[in-house]
């Protein structure tokens, strides 16, 4: 009924499975930053995109247990 | 022919080598002719833990450099007349042996058991290496907190790079009335995350420190939850299907009034 959203064990889950990700598909957050900045001036040569409101990040995938995915959802200005 | 389990779980001080001598112990009284090598050179317990440091006279090392026979070696428990126990050096360190000698050495014992138990050190090293090198299946131990989770994770993918697949999970130290109350990680946030199945859910249990005082293995008393939870891993270690136990059953009026006050 009331989900306890800001308990200490779900922070600690969402903490976790954060650093799980980097630490499984050992990128670092700056190599992290390079691989979100280099995405975005490749797309930005095509299209126009609203660098405010992108989303580049790493995943887990649903149901695959420990596989990771980069995910990107870029909006496009039109 | 032996079945070769390695507890493991890459944090220290999770509960691997209370969980060998109990697993130990529960697979030996149930008939199962079983062997425990503590692989943990140079900082070795699980002799302590089974009440049995007083009765060691040749060692793992000594074993594999061929100072003595392998028979020499093995201590029997004190109580079950099954369980045999290879200890680990003191005085030497993990470069004292390697994996292809310990999957020498452990093919060697595979007749002779119908299980070995392989208590693995802390860490990723060596120890670790040679723990696992003639592993048939890994039990990894960790508790419901952060470090020892993302540990148990690296360990996981360290099996997987090292073709041991299917691991089981056992968690350790459970506390319920901190999972009640969103202070703990429970079972599924674990099994979520790390993405293998469990084999075993042990509750915190102060029996376990006087078990270990007195160097006899908490499951031989087997009224407290946690020596039911290591009888069941046993079961289960040996194919069987057991339910998992209900851990809240010794919450009593006390912990409810507790729990009311606290606020």
């Amino acid at each position: 009924m009331f989900k306890k959203v800001n308990t200490s064990k779900s922070v600690a889950k969402d903490r976790l499975k954060l650093v799980l990700i980097h630490d499984r598909c050992n990128i670092s957050p700056s190599v992290m930053d390079d691989i979100r900045k280099e995405i975005i001036d490749v797309i930005s040569k095509y299209v126009d995109i609203d660098v405010e409101k992108l989303n580049i990040e790493m995943t887990d995938v649903e149901d695959e247990g420990r596989k990771t995915a980069l995910i990107a959802n870029i909006p496009i200005r039109n | 022919m032996a079945k070769v389990f390695v507890i493991t779980s890459g944090k220290g001080g999770v509960g691997k080598t209370t969980t060998t001598a109990n697993l130990g112990v529960g697979l030996a009284i149930r008939g199962k002719r079983t062997l425990l090598i503590d692989a943990d050179i140079g900082l070795r317990n699980l002799d302590v833990v089974m009440g049995l440091e007083n009765r060691i006279v040749y060692d793992l090392v000594d074993v594999i450099e061929g100072k003595c026979r392998m028979k020499q070696a093995f201590i029997k428990d004190k109580r079950c007349e099954n369980l045999f126990l290879l200890p680990a050096a003191q005085t030497r360190d993990k470069d004292a042996v390697s994996p292809e000698q310990m999957k020498t050495l452990i093919a060697a014992l595979k007749e002779e058991f119908d299980y070995i138990i392989i208590d693995c050190p802390a860490g990723i090293e060596r120890g670790f290496k040679n723990a696992i090198s003639a592993a048939d299946q890994a039990f990894i131990v960790t508790t419901p907190e952060i470090s020892a989770v993302r540990d148990a994770d690296r360990i996981i993918g360290l099996l997987e790079a090292n073709e041991i697949r299917n691991s089981k999970l056992i968690v350790n130290r459970i506390k319920t009335h901190m999972v009640k109350e969103g202070n703990m990680l429970d079972v599924p946030d674990i099994t979520d995350i790390l993405g293998i199945d469990v084999i075993g859910v042990v509750p915190d249990d102060e029996n376990i420190v006087i078990s270990t005082n007195k160097g006899e293995p908490l499951i031989y008393k087997g009224n407290s939850l946690a020596a039911q939870a290591y009888n069941n891993i046993s079961q289960r270690a040996m194919g069987d299907d057991v339910d998992f136990l209900n851990l809240e059953t010794n919450e009593g009026l006390f912990s409810m009034l507790k729990g009311i006050f606290k606020r």
